[in-house]
């Protein structure tokens, strides 16, 4: 009797997850993001690419840590060859360092705009485009509103979208999907070497829907992304919530 | 096709001018005149002075005595030129090809424009009334031949329409002056007594080439359509150019919509049969003040898909000033390129930026923000960071070398370096802290230096010698010192980015 019961309410919660537009994942097609054990986190255990993603990073420091971890999603995300389009005010992205992270530069346009609403205009008429790969948008701030509209646009068009928000101060909520801050961390270079190492970050998973929020540290090396650290108890948090 | 001309003559091209911009000159004889050996010789005198017997060619001073109240002006060289620059970019409503017949002349290929205004008599008495409306004494005939047009214009005396095929009965009558001769040529014709064309038309030609030379005989052949006769159209003719005239004037922006829709409808229908893409596209509307408005689009790529480039135009209805009405609309697209139909197909879903969807989200972007918002990075062969990038030329180009990954770049680069201060210890060390807005970083772990050198041959200044660095928190930053080691009056150090 009670197992027949959670098996109606695990199909239950199945369908709601698909009309959310998170999908299983495709047989065979295991860790799409390269993330790893950070893809448990997420509804089905596979990182959302339909989805948008919103970053959180005031200091310039933070905004580089989040721009290389997005390249190295993005790396992933372009591996069939898609394009991607930056979208911003007052860009510093350097194309150069992006090949470090496995992404061809050339096949980012990087769209910079004067005025805010312009950026998100422009990342809305983007997100509906099927035939991108991801749009990465740098605002300072996003309202619930807005974001709503990046999230239905993208429902339709299975493109992933990034934001990165400068201004963090009042933290309105969103519709995205997931909420994350990536902070650096100090490299570790084996045997005490001197130099600076590969670039290690503070992985914040703040908010996910249905998913369950943690932190880990990762380091990106060789073309892929390194976990550090074994998470603290995020399995069990995981287990409990499909539980009850 | 059977060719239609038609000629305008203007017959007082310069005091017509005078006397629309000055209209108290209109009842008073007047000239104008240059100065010449000493005289001064009159250009042009306008209506009331020519019914007094005063000529173009005669002394300013021989006409002041014959009419004593005569207002000389001075000629203006090359205005009359202008003025039928001018008037010509404003007959373009009737047709498309026009071009300057020097000195006080239009000539106009009016093949296959008539119809438009219910035939050729009703077309000529559009373009007379609206010029004489202007102000412009004119007069204008329609023949198959330029020789023709220009002589019925001038001297003919029943109709402006020569019907197809009734040049060469039209041109009997008319004196031989009408033929554009020389002045010698008509002074020798005219002691000879030949004083119609129908005179000396049957003569054979060996006498009339002995006799009044080569020229009497090409302009006689170019009036008859023996010859043909080239003209230099004032607008180049535009290879794909759609044109839409309005039988009433638009002024509401829908009203724009349709006329847009119809140009893309049958400019498309062309491009697609001669497997050929627009790159841009420019719609001009000839307003019914005379003003041009114009707007323009650029594709990232070929296309002929007019809903598309309907999209595009569409961002820029509202830049359109309609004012009292357009009255014709043109399409141009002056770029064209090859498309091949099926890899369209191909590419339809195909990602990247080979993708259809992609380029026509570009155009769209462009359209409202502009082409120079959008940026596409390749790899230069500059060690200098801030010229390591080039901008693409277009969507197609690919990289000519590869990225470099050998040497640690920064993920954010600041557009400009910003100072800081440091305290190195030895000289090329990296420095132990570094102070930057305000806030003090201690330096863990450092990588370098690695040394830049100015590019001489571009720009002069210090080389740069940089620094990977990583503080205490782990944030990694691009620092460099300008130029060598400064010993104890310090040096500049600067941050250049931040490391992912």
């Amino acid at each position: 009797m009670v197992d027949a019961k959670k098996d109606i309410i695990s199909q239950l919660q199945k369908d709601i997850l698909l009309w959310e537009g998170f999908k299983p994942p495709p047989p065979g097609a295991a860790g799409l993001a390269g993330l790893g054990p950070v893809e448990g986190a997420f509804p089905n255990g596979v990182f959302p690419a339909g989805a948008v993603h919103e970053f959180l990073s005031t200091e310039p420091e933070h905004a580089a840590a989040a721009g290389g971890f997005i390249n190295g999603l993005l790396s992933a995300l372009m591996q069939q060859g898609g394009a991607c389009l930056w979208i911003s005010q007052s860009r510093t992205l350097f194309p150069p360092a992006l090949k470090t992270f496995g992404v061809e530069p050339d096949r980012i346009i990087f769209i910079d705009l004067k005025k805010e609403k312009d950026v998100l205009w422009a990342t809305e008429e983007a997100l509906k485009c099927e035939g991108l790969a991801a749009v990465v948008a740098e605002v300072r701030e996003i309202s619930f509103t807005e974001s709503r509209r990046l999230q239905l646009a993208v429902e339709q068009s299975r493109v992933t979208g990034f934001i990165l928000r400068g201004v963090t101060r009042k933290l309105s909520t969103t519709a995205c999907v997931a909420r994350w801050k990536i902070t650096p961390l100090p490299s570790e270079l084996e045997a005490d070497m001197p130099g600076v190492g590969h670039p290690r970050w503070n992985v914040e998973l703040l908010k996910v829907r249905n998913g369950s929020p943690g932190v880990w540290k990762m380091e990106w090396a060789a073309g892929q992304f390194n976990m550090i650290a074994e998470p603290v108890a995020e399995e069990m948090l995981h287990e409990e919530r499909w539980a009850g | 096709m059977q060719k239609r001309f038609v000629t305008i003559w203007f017959r007082h091209l310069l005091t017509d001018w005078m006397t629309i911009r000055q209209s108290d000159l209109k009842d008073i004889p007047f000239v104008f005149a240059v100065p010449d050996h000493g005289r001064l010789i009159i250009t042009a005198a306008n209506t009331p002075a020519e019914a007094q017997g005063i000529t173009a060619g005669m002394v300013a001073a021989d006409a002041k005595a014959i009419v004593p109240g005569l207002k000389v002006i001075d000629d203006i060289p090359g205005q009359n030129l202008k003025l039928l620059k001018a008037l010509g970019l404003w007959c373009i409503r009737y047709s498309p090809i026009i071009a300057i017949d020097q000195p006080d002349g239009l000539i106009m290929d009016v093949s296959g424009c008539t119809h438009l205004w219910g035939g050729e008599r009703g077309y000529i008495k559009e373009v007379v009334n609206r010029l004489r409306g202007k102000g412009y004494d004119v007069r204008a005939a329609i023949a198959d031949t330029i020789g023709t047009a220009w002589a019925i214009a001038r001297f003919g005396q029943v109709t402006p329409v020569i019907e197809p095929g009734g040049h060469t009965n039209a041109l009997l009558p008319l004196p031989p002056a009408g033929l554009r001769l020389e002045p010698v040529v008509l002074e020798r014709l005219h002691k000879l007594g030949l004083i119609t064309i129908r005179s000396f038309i049957s003569m054979p030609r060996s006498v009339l080439r002995r006799r009044f030379g080569e020229g009497l005989l090409l302009r006689l052949a170019q009036a008859l359509g023996q010859e043909d006769e080239v003209i230099i159209p004032l607008l180049p003719v535009q290879p794909y150019e759609e044109r839409l005239p309005c039988l009433e004037p638009i002024c509401t922006a829908v009203g724009i919509e349709i006329a847009i829709q119809r140009l893309l409808e049958t400019l498309c229908k062309r491009l697609q049969q001669e497997g050929k893409g627009l790159r841009t596209a420019i719609l001009k509307g000839y307003r019914v003040d005379g003003k041009l408005e114009q707007v323009q689009i650029g594709t990232n790529r070929a296309t002929y898909n007019s809903s598309h480039l309907f999209k595009l135009f569409e961002l820029q209805i509202a830049k359109i000033e309609p004012a009292l009405g357009i009255e014709l609309f043109t399409l141009t697209a002056p770029k064209v390129e090859d498309v091949s139909p099926l890899q369209e197909a191909l590419w339809a879903g195909k990602p990247g930026l080979d993708d259809l969807g992609v380029a026509e989200l570009l155009d769209r972007l462009a359209g409202k923000i502009g082409q120079g918002a959008i940026h596409r990075y390749l790899p230069d062969e500059h060690y200098w960071p801030e010229r390591s990038v080039k901008v693409a030329g277009s969507i197609r180009e690919r990289p000519s070398i590869d990225w470099r990954t050998d040497k640690p770049r920064p993920v954010q680069l600041l557009n400009k370096p910003e100072p800081i201060e440091v305290s190195a210890p030895i000289p090329d060390y990296p420095p132990m802290l570094f102070i930057y807005k305000g806030k003090r970083h201690q330096i863990k772990k450092a990588d370098g230096p690695e040394r830049i050198e100015r590019e001489w041959w571009l720009d002069a200044g210090q080389h740069r010698d940089y620094y990977n660095v990583e503080d205490e928190e782990g944030q990694r930053y691009w620092l460099f010192r300008s130029g060598h080691y400064g010993g104890s009056q310090g040096n500049q150090w600067f941050i250049h980015g931040f490391f992912a």
